[in-house]
């Protein structure tokens, strides 16, 4: 067996081991985690199939932002593991019933229709063979040049995922205070200050009368500019 | 034996098969759901890549590219649901998800 061959089916035994951790693991947390270990392991393979831009990427991308979301989430919320996992081994028969015929079926058409063992030719049928192979010059003149428009579709898919998570998790707090433009724009001084008349003596042994002298007390702030009567 | 195209598909069925299995056993964990996908997905790139390869043709990994663009989009605005349900139900519990059923 030659290295390549060997390095596959390291790389593929480590996967599926992740793989059915992450999906029997009772904490959430060790879940992630070893859904990191299959996401290298799967980056490994993409190495060896030398798709060499797309792994680093799934190393950075997923890595290092999709996981670290989901361990942030996975950490924030108090989850009710017991709860969770009631009844969990209840389903495996059918799971693994349904599981394994999956594989099977799909292991025994595609392990005998595709014998394909190496590439024809290289991906750049080029007559300098002495120039430098690059999997992202390659990616990439592909990208910007037919599939323009799929990129920038993408972007924008992006822009959307990003708006949508914040206007999904943004939370306006009731106590929070806050200026109204418009209100402080339209106020006038009538409504900011109310001019009482009184007379300059009392008689003295008469009721005081109290009168409320509404707005005086409030000049900085934005209140309702309805002046009371 | 050398490695073929029917290795790099077959581990990818293993492991879409094992994310089916996945989703079965983790009705109720909404977070292991949503991994269970992302392990799908990956299955679903590996044979792109894969096929990318052994057929000298590009495309397969620019769709890769895109696959992979949509599912961090997918997952970012799932944990933001995941997020907004936890606030206001204080649990994630998917058989109480009811609201909706007449």
């Amino acid at each position: 067996m030659d290295p390549q061959s060997v390095l596959f089916y390291v790389f593929s035994a480590i996967l599926l081991v992740a793989a059915f951790r992450v999906i029997t693991v009772s904490n959430p947390v060790h879940a992630a985690l070893f859904l990191v270990l299959s996401f290298f392991q799967a980056s490994g393979i993409w190495m060896l199939l030398e798709a060499e831009f797309l792994s680093i990427t799934l190393v950075l991308v997923y890595v290092g932002a999709v996981m670290v979301l989901f361990l942030f989430v996975v950490m924030m919320l108090d989850i009710d593991i017991e709860a969770m996992r009631r009844g969990f081994w209840s389903n495996f028969p059918l799971a693994a019933t349904v599981g394994s015929v999956i594989a099977l079926e799909l292991a025994a058409v595609l392990m005998g229709g595709f014998r394909l063992s190496r590439p024809a030719q290289p991906l750049i049928a080029d007559a300098l063979t002495d120039v430098q192979y690059s999997n992202t010059q390659v990616l990439g003149i592909s990208l910007y040049t037919d599939y323009l428009y799929p990129l920038e579709l993408a972007a924008v898919i992006l822009l959307v995922a990003i708006i949508a998570a914040i206007a999904l998790t943004l939370r306006d707090r009731k106590d929070s205070k806050y200026q109204n433009p418009s209100d402080q724009v339209r106020v006038r001084s009538s409504d900011r200050l109310t001019i009482v008349k009184m007379q300059a003596v009392q008689p003295v042994a008469d009721e005081v009368v109290v009168q409320e002298v509404p707005g005086t007390g409030e000049q900085g702030q934005n209140k309702d500019t309805e002046p009371k009567k | 034996m050398t490695v073929t195209l029917g290795h790099y598909l077959t581990l990818g069925a293993i492991l879409f098969a094992l994310s089916v299995t996945g989703i079965f056993l983790n009705r109720k964990n909404i977070i292991v759901l949503l991994m269970a996908i992302e392990l799908m997905l990956l299955a679903v790139n590996m044979n792109f890549i894969a096929f990318s390869h052994y057929l000298n043709d590009i495309q397969g990994q620019v769709f890769v590219f895109f696959i992979l663009t949509v599912a961090a989009a997918e997952s970012a605005i799932g944990l933001a649901i995941l997020v907004l349900l936890f606030r206001n139900r204080s649990n994630i519990n998917v058989d109480e998800l009811n609201t909706l059923k007449g």
